[in-house]
């Protein structure tokens, strides 16, 4: 009946009631009940009942882009902690390019910092992939953490931000899905300026006409806004984006 | 007069089954997980959610389930004497309580060899420090983004001489005359309505107990009220970078 009915819920609140709803993540059934198990946003879409978190720790999936640093290099691989409840692994096979099994380190050592991609997540573990295009150890540039729910507003609709961001600083922009971001431009003032707008979107991310105020902020800097972005709602699901590097 | 309670009025005028104003708010410490503030009176309560997170020491670990671990700490200067900073016996009971009166709701299935971390200190007491702790601990675990089956709700009801009162305060907790005072700390989970915690400093006869803990009840759902609300303006309010 409803297509979308959005609310925020709270643990144990009933969400709907009835034998043909579906529980979906974060609910669990009661009785007649599809009752939220974690704090956020509800949807209920065809039956489907499932609850969207607006705050708290950053719990990777399957095909999100995140931003970690090398902690280990085992025999088959590294260990890359990216802030998450386990540490990701990502196998020597899952590697753009061809590494001798016996110098691992020379590719990625401790400390290394890589874009990698979400591949699997089990109770086992997390695995990772850096073998699509955009994906790979980082090199040069600034790191920094945003907060991981106002990734999608960073990111904008279908990269939107991303785009006006590149284009009125120049710098290349990745943003993972854990919230830690890598701007590399060839000057430092570019990517200090990047930040800059960055941090202002997080800062308002809750803002309606973030665009604008964003555009208006770009001025403010003394650079000029080159393409336009599209804002995104608050609190949809967080789409997979990642920008292009040469 | 062995019927007449010697406490007929409260000290602050409250009705004997009112509790104190209360106020509650989420997001109160940007650089954690999750956090939240619950003020009941003069007692002001933090928590601090981190996780869940990597556990360490190794041995700790359960490959099942992550793990809940509590920690209940007065500032120094929450009360008029000083308070010696670091563990104590009573604040590890407490932790400890609250601990296992958290972990009746949290669901932590999905994250093996984790610990969530929840911190409660309390910079302002006045009575009823581990209920406000575990308020703002079931506050700040929704905040955090943790799985759980439904929030938890606390509150202390009492007996100064022969009266039941709901959230006592320190004097009345003080209270000397007559039978003197009886401390009934509870916590009650906000779907199920189950008793997550119930401890007992004091006497009281069984009749007096179940009156205590059916008022109890009625006020922990004051108090379930007031988080829900917190949390629903938290989001939109209060900014968690």
């Amino acid at each position: 009946m409803e297509k979308e009915k959005r609310t925020l819920v709270i643990p144990g609140e009933t969400i709907v009631s009835g034998n043909s709803y579906l529980p979906g993540d974060g609910t669990y059934r009661d009785g007649e009940d599809v009752v939220a198990a974690k704090y956020g946003i509800s949807e209920v879409s065809d039956k489907q009942v499932r609850v969207i978190p607006v705050s708290g720790a950053y719990f990777p999936r399957r095909g999100n882009t995140v931003i970690g640093t090398v902690i280990d290099v085992t025999f088959n691989g590294w260990l890359i902690d990216f802030g998450g409840s386990a540490n990701a692994f990502l196998s020597l096979n899952e590697v753009h390019r061809y590494v001798n099994r016996n110098e691992l380190n020379d590719f990625l050592d401790i400390g290394d910092s890589a874009v990698v991609k979400v591949w699997d997540v089990k109770a086992k573990g997390i695995d990772v992939s850096m073998k699509m295009r955009g994906f790979g150890k980082i090199e040069g540039g600034m790191l920094f953490k945003v907060n991981p729910n106002k990734v999608p507003r960073v990111i904008g609709r279908e990269g939107s931000m991303v785009r006006l961001i590149r284009g009125a600083t120049g710098v290349n922009l990745t943003v993972g899905q854990n919230g830690v971001v890598w701007v590399k431009a060839d000057s430092i003032e570019k990517e200090l300026n990047a930040k800059k707008i960055i941090d202002f979107v997080v800062a308002n991310a809750t803002m309606s006409g973030l665009t604008e105020k964003t555009e208006d902020f770009i001025k403010e800097l003394g650079l000029k806004v080159e393409e336009k972005a599209e804002i995104i709602e608050e609190n949809t699901d967080t789409e997979e984006v990642k920008e292009e590097k040469k | 007069m062995a019927d007449k309670s010697l406490y007929t009025k409260r000290i602050d005028g409250r009705k004997m089954d009112e509790v104190r104003p209360i106020t509650a708010k989420v997001g109160v410490v940007p650089s954690a997980d999750g956090s939240a503030m619950f003020k009941t009176g003069g007692t002001r309560a933090i928590a601090v959610v981190r996780g869940p997170r990597v556990l360490h020491p190794q041995n700790k670990r359960n490959p099942q389930k992550g793990i809940l671990r509590v920690s209940y700490g007065m500032m120094p200067f929450s009360v008029w004497d000083r308070i010696r900073p670091g563990p104590s016996r009573r604040s590890e009971e407490i932790s400890k309580v609250s601990e296992w009166a958290l972990d009746a709701v949290v669901d932590l299935d999905a994250f093996p060899n984790t610990v969530v971390d929840v911190f409660i200190q309390i910079p302002q007491a006045d009575a009823g420090t581990r209920v406000a702790g575990l308020n703002a601990a079931s506050m700040a675990l929704a905040h955090a983004g943790i799985p759980m089956k439904e929030m938890i709700s606390a509150m202390a009801v009492g007996k100064a001489d022969k009266t039941i009162i709901v959230d006592v305060d320190k004097d009345e907790e003080d209270f000397h005359d007559g039978e003197g005072a009886t401390d009934i700390p509870m916590a009650v989970t906000s779907r199920t309505k189950e008793i997550a915690l119930l401890q007992l400093d004091g006497k009281i006869s069984t009749e007096e107990l179940k009156t205590a803990i059916e008022m109890g009840k009625k006020a922990c759902d004051d108090v379930l009220a007031v988080q829900m609300k917190a949390l629903k303006e938290g989001s939109a309010g209060v900014d968690n970078e």
